[in-house]
């Protein structure tokens, strides 16, 4: 008769290997809300006796879940180096999304996660320059990277990030950016929106367009040693690969993260299935010549 | 090898049923499916398939993961138990066998599914060999040999008497527990039985089928045929393929609300559904073909390509025999055969 798996951590010691089921959630506490655009708010999680629910790596994600309304899987936007909370940058765009952001500081929410795969920072992105390439909340995933690359600046060349959104009410992080990426050494941010505004003094262009300007210019290099990461709305990242390309660069120096329907998060439910990839544990990470190589159903 | 009579089958059930549930094929509206026994149920050991595949003993069409129940300012979450008792399946074919052992790939692989596993670990399998495969039947193709199931126990049908032999430590155990109704049985009968099994198998029209061509390196090639454009045509969308199938998988995750609390649910999907993959701005597989080619992809080409060349077919036909517009994996398969793509 099995009645450990009652106690609190619904651990179960008679079924050798059964933990708490990984479809099973926690319970997180919203600490904080961050208004950053019209759609896009910043929520910030703990668990309910404070700390984090759980460690990440960056562009690993997490499925959010209000009972009785739906759950939706995020991008977990703060970097692994952040020991007191974690934070998801969520735009509004149907039943769940229109529902967190009506919830205030203070009220709990599900966790479950965290899931898929993350950028490779301690191998492959190591030593090296990197290009951030994001558009509008395309920025969540790669903020977690950008901040971890702060925080251990010693490890990583040259840093330009290109970020972009249709307006300037269009762009999160913004304080982050300025009191945070511009005044950091090595660090190169260069923002743009997509059409003029009163009161920006920025470039105004599409992101894709932008970096190449940056590339021919020679205010972004792109070496051998340059890895890019790009992530943003599906057409920018198709017009941002043809940008790399013109510029010579290799598939496999470009990483980006691909987004499909997902329900368990763990491989199984089959929904996020492309050819013999899952792309919640597969992915959501995949370096550009990996893309290629599925059918084309993404 | 044991056996038992026919007529003291209902015994036999009474006495596994003393020491936990026991699931067979029962006969409910003319249709045959495994159910839990209740004294009396009109159990069919005769019709081959059942409708449904018995894999919702395993995993069910629709089970609650969680319950969660708001409490002021927290929520509170409660797991459903797992599954903590013994029982046994009777009665399933070497094909369902089969069956259990692709979803075993599935959900017994890291991470553990563990509501799928204590079914698992706390269900014995007593599988019933098949006296007489159907037409639509073609296990052969996928190696499996419907004369000799391979589970906890193996019987065969066999005249008047139920031949009984126990194949792993849980098959020793139930045997050991209803060893008052077995009686010592002449081997030379099942091996007789098993002979004849076969040579119906051979005869059977689907039994040559050849898979030459799908496996996990088959992706490009497959997925841009022209053929999918035609095969997929009279395809409804019902989803009855996926769910009579013994190896479909997907699932979808919902909501129950019971009023006080909301209860978290899984329950059987299709990939054969228009919003299986919608999202908010839009949904990559927008045409049936696509969703069609998917489920074939997945079993004869993705499938193989993670799991050592395994397919995720187990060729019971069910979709054969169910399809309203006359569509199955067999077509498929020979479509690309003949056309020697
Ligand atoms: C790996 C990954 C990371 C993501 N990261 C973020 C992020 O950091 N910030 C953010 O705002 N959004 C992110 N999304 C998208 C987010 O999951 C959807 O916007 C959200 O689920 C929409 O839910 P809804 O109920 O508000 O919308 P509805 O349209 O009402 O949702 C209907 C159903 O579709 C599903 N769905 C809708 N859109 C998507 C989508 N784009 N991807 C997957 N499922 C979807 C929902 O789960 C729901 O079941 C991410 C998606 C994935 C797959
Ligand atoms: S193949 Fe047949 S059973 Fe399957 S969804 Fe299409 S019409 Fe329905
Ligand atoms: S695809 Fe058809 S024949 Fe194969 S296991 Fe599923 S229902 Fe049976
Ligand atoms: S979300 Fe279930 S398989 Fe990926």
């Amino acid at each position: 008769m099995c009645t450990e798996h009652k106690n609190e951590n619904h651990e179960c010691t008679c079924h050798t290997g059964y933990t708490l089921d990984t479809l099973i959630p926690k319970v997180g506490i919203i600490t904080d809300i961050r208004e950053e655009t019209p759609d896009v708010k910043t929520f910030r999680v703990n668990a309910p006796e404070g700390g984090k629910l759980f460690e990440h790596l960056p562009g690993q994600c997490a499925m959010i879940c209000v009972p009785g309304v739906s759950e939706g899987m995020f991008s977990i936007t703060s970097s692994p180096t952040n020991k007191e909370y974690q934070e998801f940058s969520i735009k509004r765009c149907g039943m769940l999304t229109d529902h967190l952001h009506t919830l205030q500081v203070g009220d709990p929410i599900t966790v479950r996660g965290p899931y898929g795969n993350n950028f490779p920072v301690d191998t492959v992105l190591k030593g090296k320059d990197l290009v951030f390439v994001a558009g509008g909340i395309g920025l969540a995933p790669l903020r977690s990277v950008i901040n971890y690359v702060i925080d251990n600046r010693a490890d990583y060349g040259k840093v330009d990030i290109v970020y972009g959104s249709r307006s300037a009410d269009d762009l999160v992080q913004l304080k982050e950016i300025r009191e945070l990426w511009m005044k950091t050494e090595g660090v190169n941010v260069h923002l743009t929106i997509d059409r003029e505004q009163e009161g920006w003094t920025g470039n105004v262009g599409f992101v894709p367009t932008y970096l190449k300007e940056l590339g021919e210019s020679g205010q972004i290099e792109f070496g051998v040693n340059t890895i890019s990461l790009v992530c943003g709305p599906p057409i920018m990242i198709k017009f941002v690969l043809a940008a790399l390309k013109d510029m010579g660069v290799s598939k496999d120096k470009i990483y980006t993260t691909l987004e499909l329907r997902m329900k368990c998060g763990v491989g199984k439910c089959g929904r996020c299935n492309i050819g013999s990839k899952y792309v919640c544990k597969d992915g959501p990470v995949f370096r550009c010549d990996e893309v290629d190589e599925l059918p084309n159903e993404y | 090898m044991l056996k038992i009579a026919k007529k003291d089958l209902a015994s036999l059930f009474a006495l596994i049923k003393e020491s936990g549930e026991l699931y067979l094929p029962v006969k409910v509206a003319e249709q045959t499916n495994f159910a839990a026994y209740e004294d009396g149920a009109e159990f069919d050991l005769d019709t081959l398939k059942s409708v449904k595949s018995p894999k919702d003993v395993f995993f069910p069409q629709s089970e609650t993961l969680y319950t969660c129940k708001n409490e002021g300012k927290t929520i509170k979450i409660t797991p459903e138990e797992l599954v903590d008792q013994p029982f046994v399946v009777f009665g399933m074919k070497a094909c369902d066998v089969g069956g259990i052992e692709v979803l075993d790939r599935v959900f017994l692989s890291d991470p553990v599914d563990s509501f799928y596993a204590a079914r698992r670990a706390h269900g014995t399998i007593v599988a019933l060999a098949c006296h007489e495969p159907e037409e639509s039947c073609f296990c052969k193709v996928f190696g499996i040999d419907a004369a000799e199931p391979v589970a906890d126990v193996a019987t065969w049908m066999i005249g008047d008497e139920l031949y009984w032999k126990a194949l792993t430590e849980k098959g020793e155990a139930l045997t050991e527990k209803v060893s008052s109704l077995l009686t010592d049985a002449d081997e030379q009968v099942v091996e007789n039985e098993k002979t004849a099994i076969r040579a119906i198998i051979e005869k059977l029209p689907y039994s040559d089928l050849s898979l030459e061509g799908w496996n996990g390196d088959a992706v490009a090639e497959k997925f841009d045929s022209k053929l999918w454009n035609e095969l997929y045509k009279p395809c409804l969308a019902c989803g009855t393929c996926t769910f009579v199938c013994p190896t479909c998988q997907c699932y979808d995750i919902k909501d129950y609300n019971t009023g006080s609390s909301v209860q978290r649910y899984r329950c059987w999907d299709s990939c054969m559904y228009s919003d299986f993959t919608m999202m908010a701005h839009g949904n990559n597989r927008t045409s049936q073909m696509q969703r069609f080619r998917q489920r074939f992809m997945h079993k004869l080409v993705y499938f193989p390509a993670n799991n050592d060349g395994t397919y995720s077919c187990v060729g019971c036909g069910r979709c054969v025999d169910k399809c309203p517009a006359s569509l199955n994996i067999v077509k498929v398969i020979k479509a690309f055969g003949e056309k020697g793509e």
